[in-house]
């Protein structure tokens, strides 16, 4: 798998990012830099967490205007995997790749701790190695991480299985006490309609080493590396 | 020359006194320009110059075979840690500022750090904070007062170093009256380079361009280093304008293009404009680099209009560098700049004659000897009162207290508290290296590109310090060193960051003078140099002077992984062991001060040779893989750390005190000095318990962990016993309850 990461002025995630992908899973994952155009010969696209342009104004509504973000469009258009983890989140919806919007958390605090996710779908590249039900233990770091989208936007989510991970506690059930930031219906990740987009607020990045309390984000990137060496016939040539 | 007459009023309204402005006078042999009127007085305000602590600092031990840069050499000491790699570290204060504004004070306070530490080539990796708030507790005005500083500053430091992508992995709050109106917040950075990357804020090469990179110029922070330098009073909310206000966004960028272009070898010196901005910066590097600088004021980037050349030399806007480029990679230099979108100029170069010189386009303003101004500023050694030592406190004055109701009394105290409120906050994962979490006695982070593993903590328990000076800051060391210790770790350097009230008091002066004495001891005992950090006086409000806080920062380094440990117990039926001796003393203690209201006695005794075995025996025993938990007793005595130790896992503890004659209140509660608990296996009982009497180290097996959520501890005839789930919730809600009811 070819992969590029995203820096944005103000990622901060982006080395934490690259360094996953290459410790355990051998990924050569590239850093790119915002004010480049093309993202020709890529399998897969990281918008990492940080505060891109200082999340100032709005988290993600300036990055959207990045010169890369065109060939960001084009790539998820093209069925290249496009995951936003946190701010990239942020951006993804900001753009319009995925539906609805994350605003300010309900206690108004920033938090940063460890929460419990439930996997609710396997069936997208970025969960088919997890499986439905699964509960992962996954840190969260953000102050605008509650999802919001219209009861419309909502309904259709549901229906074509585009909500991937919801927060639980630790037994995998959905609660309002373990909703860490307001999201509705505990939204913690959703797809875009072609599954190929994923924006999410936790961080599996930072759990893929023992030493660092867990191995549970790993699900995420072995699915996408997995589904790459499957379809890679599909990841664009041209940019 | 500015022609602005120089009068006594003038001379006393920027805090020098006459016989400093007579040095003045005989350095310049003229009268100053108002413009150089503003410069020599920043520049020889105590946060500047340390002109009342200078003497004292210099009786650090600051060197040793590991150091590469010496405190007080460059803007952070650097420390050797092997394969090639070093750290630059170091702590600083952000007093004064975060009294006025707690929000911006604190933020840019950890703007500073986070600056020194990369102006050193080094690439910051993580941060703690040492904070210090008037009591939270209550409903009077000023309780109020110290909540909205505790929640601004947390917020602030949050809003820096979660933005800027640094996690804050350790720290200590406490609340006590002495801080009211006088909060600490003491910002500690710490960062990782290879030795030949070490960069130095010194002006080379004569003719070499001057750059000027990074934020406009703007009126923030006007003189903000001489307004630290003075008590703070009912007027002080008028200098808000002395404080600045920080854009970690911005900071992030210039971080960046900093470490690019270092990386570059197009530098030649570069240094940070922090306190005293631009004029400190100049004059700085051409006084480290033996040379001059000229710069003009017309060419640096500003952000507000029809700034006067005072108002340039004396901003500390933030977010700002000095840069020295090598003649001819002007353009590589302009190249990085423009690619971090970072407003930039070459405002000046550098000269062979000593001076800073500044100009206002033709018209020369400044024109001062560069190094007369940064470092023969005035000294003094001021007058200290003598000591009076502490009584040992009188058990039979303290009514005994019932240890069931004590304990919790203690564990939701704000001070011994859970301060998860305050790290959630924060980013403390982020740059995925963070291997302990806060809470625990030391982080511990993983430095990935280099294959190292550092630990730190930060400690300074203020009530020995203000009761006994000298005794308090070497227990700072000790506990700072024991923290490292039960997270494996062994001690390579220390920043300091010593909090005074008003030195021209010889009470103050005689804390400030026994401190330095305390601290130098226990780092010569522990053979550990003090790098670098910070002097901060006149920490005072109109109720007078804080309890003397000499905030000790210690960094350690861990092997192996497997090293690593916490405070934790992990498994039931594992036995527990109580390492070093109990005694019986009370003075000091948060049980007297938290159950019986009094903050007096003798501080515990120290004993440095006790204290070293018994650190030498538990990291034997660590590297021997056996120890399952180790938690240091500080602040609540053993109570609280077997208290603690149950947190976490779900785990309860049984625990049996030889029954003697002391009071339960006083075995439970007392502070004596180097004491361990650990747990281990029950298969290594016995090979723990061989090694420790091996080493000579007093111990004792006093009990084991339980499947069961209980606390049980019997004394003799006596059983106490808690559920651990009550005393988590008092432990956890103390500080949530009182800062969102």
């Amino acid at each position: 798998m070819r992969c590029a990461v995203i820096q944005f002025p103000g990622s901060n995630c982006d080395t934490d990012c690259q360094a996953a992908l290459l410790s355990f899973f051998g990924v050569e994952a590239e850093i790119v830099w915002h004010k480049k155009t093309s993202l020709a010969g890529y399998d897969a696209v990281v918008l990492p967490g940080g505060f891109s342009y200082g999340d100032y104004l709005r988290c993600g509504s300036i990055a959207r205007f990045s010169p890369i973000m065109d060939a960001v469009r084009l790539a998820a258009s093209t069925g290249v995997l496009v995951l936003g983890i946190c701010n990239g989140f942020q951006i993804l919806c900001e753009a319009g790749l995925l539906p609805g919007t994350l605003m300010r958390n309900r206690s108004l605090l920033f938090r940063c701790e460890h929460i419990h996710l439930r996997v609710e779908s396997d069936a997208s590249p970025f969960t088919s190695v997890l499986h439905h039900g699964q509960v992962l233990r996954i840190p969260i770091a953000h102050g605008e991480g509650s999802y919001f989208a219209d009861p419309e936007t909502l309904r259709a989510l549901d229906v074509n299985k585009q909500i991937l991970f919801r927060y639980c506690d630790d037994r995998g059930n959905v609660t309002p006490e373990a909703n860490p930031n307001g999201s509705l219906e505990n939204i913690a990740g959703i797809c875009s309609h072609g599954r190929n987009v994923f924006g999410l607020m936790p961080h599996p990045e930072r759990v893929c080493d023992s030493v660092l309390g867990g191995t549970d984000g790993r699900g995420v990137f072995q699915s996408m590396i997995e589904w790459v060496a499957d379809h890679r016939s599909s990841a664009i040539k041209q940019g | 020359m500015s022609t602005s007459p120089i009068t006594p009023e003038l001379v006393a309204k920027h805090g020098l006194s006459p016989e400093e402005y007579e040095k003045v006078l005989s350095i310049l042999g003229r009268e100053p320009s108002f413009e150089e009127l503003g410069v020599f007085s920043v520049m020889w305000s105590e946060h500047c110059s340390y002109k009342n602590s200078r003497p004292e600092l210099r009786k650090f031990p600051t060197t040793g075979p590991s150091v590469l840069v010496k405190a007080g050499e460059e803007n952070a000491g650097v420390i050797d840690i092997g394969d090639g790699w070093a750290v630059a570290f170091k702590i600083e204060s952000h007093n004064h500022p975060s009294a006025v504004e707690p929000f911006q004070g604190a933020a840019t306070g950890v703007g500073g750090i986070i600056r020194d530490i990369f102006t050193m080539g080094a690439r910051p990796v993580f941060l703690m904070d040492s904070l210090r708030f008037g009591s939270i507790e209550g409903e009077t005005e000023q309780s109020k007062t110290n909540r909205r500083l505790f929640a601004g500053v947390v917020a602030g430091i949050a809003h820096y170093g979660n933005c800027i992508g640094l996690p804050t992995i350790a720290g200590e709050v406490y609340f006590d009256e002495s801080y009211s109106g006088n909060p600490l917040v003491n910002a500690f950075c710490l960062g990782i380079l290879r030795h030949e990357q070490i960069a130095r804020g010194a002006a080379k090469g004569v003719g070499n361009p001057v750059f000027y990179v990074g934020a406009e110029t703007g009126r923030d922070g006007l003189a903000g280093a001489a307004f630290a330098s003075r008590e703070l009073t009912e007027e002080s909310k008028a200098d808000r304008p002395a404080v600045q206000v920080g854009d970690p966004f911005r900071e992030k960028l210039l971080l960046e293009a900093c470490l690019e272009l270092l990386a570059s070898g197009c530098v030649a010196g570069i240094q940070d404009m922090g306190a005293a901005g631009l004029t400190c910066s100049t004059c700085e590097t051409a006084s480290r680099g033996g040379t001059g600088v000229e710069i003009d004021i017309q060419l640096v980037p500003k952000r507000a209009q029809g700034l006067s050349p005072y108002e340039v030399l004396l901003s500390e806007s933030q977010e700002r560098m000095l840069v020295i480029v090598n003649k001819g990679q002007e353009e590589q230099v302009k190249q990085i700049f423009e690619k971090w979108d970072l407003p930039y100029a070459s405002i000046g170069f550098v000269t062979d004659d000593g001076r800073m010189r500044v100009r206002n386009g033709e018209k020369i303003v400044v024109d001062v000897p560069a190094r007369a101004l940064a470092d023969d500023g005035p000294l003094y050694s001021r007058d200290a009162a003598p000591f009076v030592p502490p009584s040992q406190i009188d058990l039979s004055t303290v009514p005994y207290s019932d240890p069931l109701k004590a304990l919790p009394a203690l564990l939701a105290y704000p001070s011994i508290a859970s301060k998860r409120w305050v790290w959630r906050q924060y980013d403390h994962m982020v740059r995925t290296g963070t291997a302990v979490l806060p809470g625990s006695d030391a982080a511990v982070f993983v430095v990935r590109e280099a294959g190292k593993i550092l630990a730190a903590a930060t400690d300074c328990n203020a009530i020995y310090c203000r009761l006994d000076p000298k005794l308090g800051a070497s227990i700072a060391v000790a506990e700072a060193a024991r923290n490292l210790a039960c997270s494996g770790a062994v001690p390579i350097g220390v920043t300091d960051n010593l909090n005074f009230g008003n030195p021209h008091k010889p009470e103050n002066f005689y804390q400030l003078r026994a401190a330095v004495e305390g601290i130098s001891e226990g780092c010569r005992a522990f053979n550990v140099p003090v790098t670098g950090g910070n002097v901060s006086l006149y920490n005072e409000s109109p109720a007078g002077a804080i309890d003397p806080t000499p905030t000790i920062s210690m960094v350690g380094k861990i092997d192996d992984v497997s090293h690593i440990t916490t405070q934790t117990f992990k498994a039931a039926g594992d036995r527990i062991f109580l390492i070093g001796e109990t005694g019986s003393e009370l003075g000091g203690s948060h049980y007297l001060l938290v159950i019986h209201g009094r903050k007096e006695g003798a501080p515990p005794v120290l004993d440095f040779l006790k204290e070293i075995a018994i650190h030498k025996a538990l990291l034997a025993l660590i590297r021997k893989g056996v120890v399952r938990s180790a938690h240091d007793c500080s602040e609540g005595g053993l109570g609280v750390a077997l208290a603690e130790s149950c947190f976490g896992m779900g785990l309860g503890a049984s625990i049996e005190l030889v029954a003697t004659n002391q009071r339960t209140d006083v075995l439970l509660f007392n502070e004596t000095q180097g004491r361990i608990v650990i747990s281990v296996a029950p298969s290594d009982e016995k090979a723990a318990a061989a090694e420790l009497a091996k080493a000579g180290v007093p111990f004792r097996c006093i009990g084991i962990v339980t499947a069961e959520p209980e606390l049980s501890i019997t004394t003799g005839e006596s059983i106490y016993a808690w559920p651990v789930n009550s005393l988590v919730e008092v432990f956890e809600n103390a500080i949530p309850s009182l800062m969102e009811s």
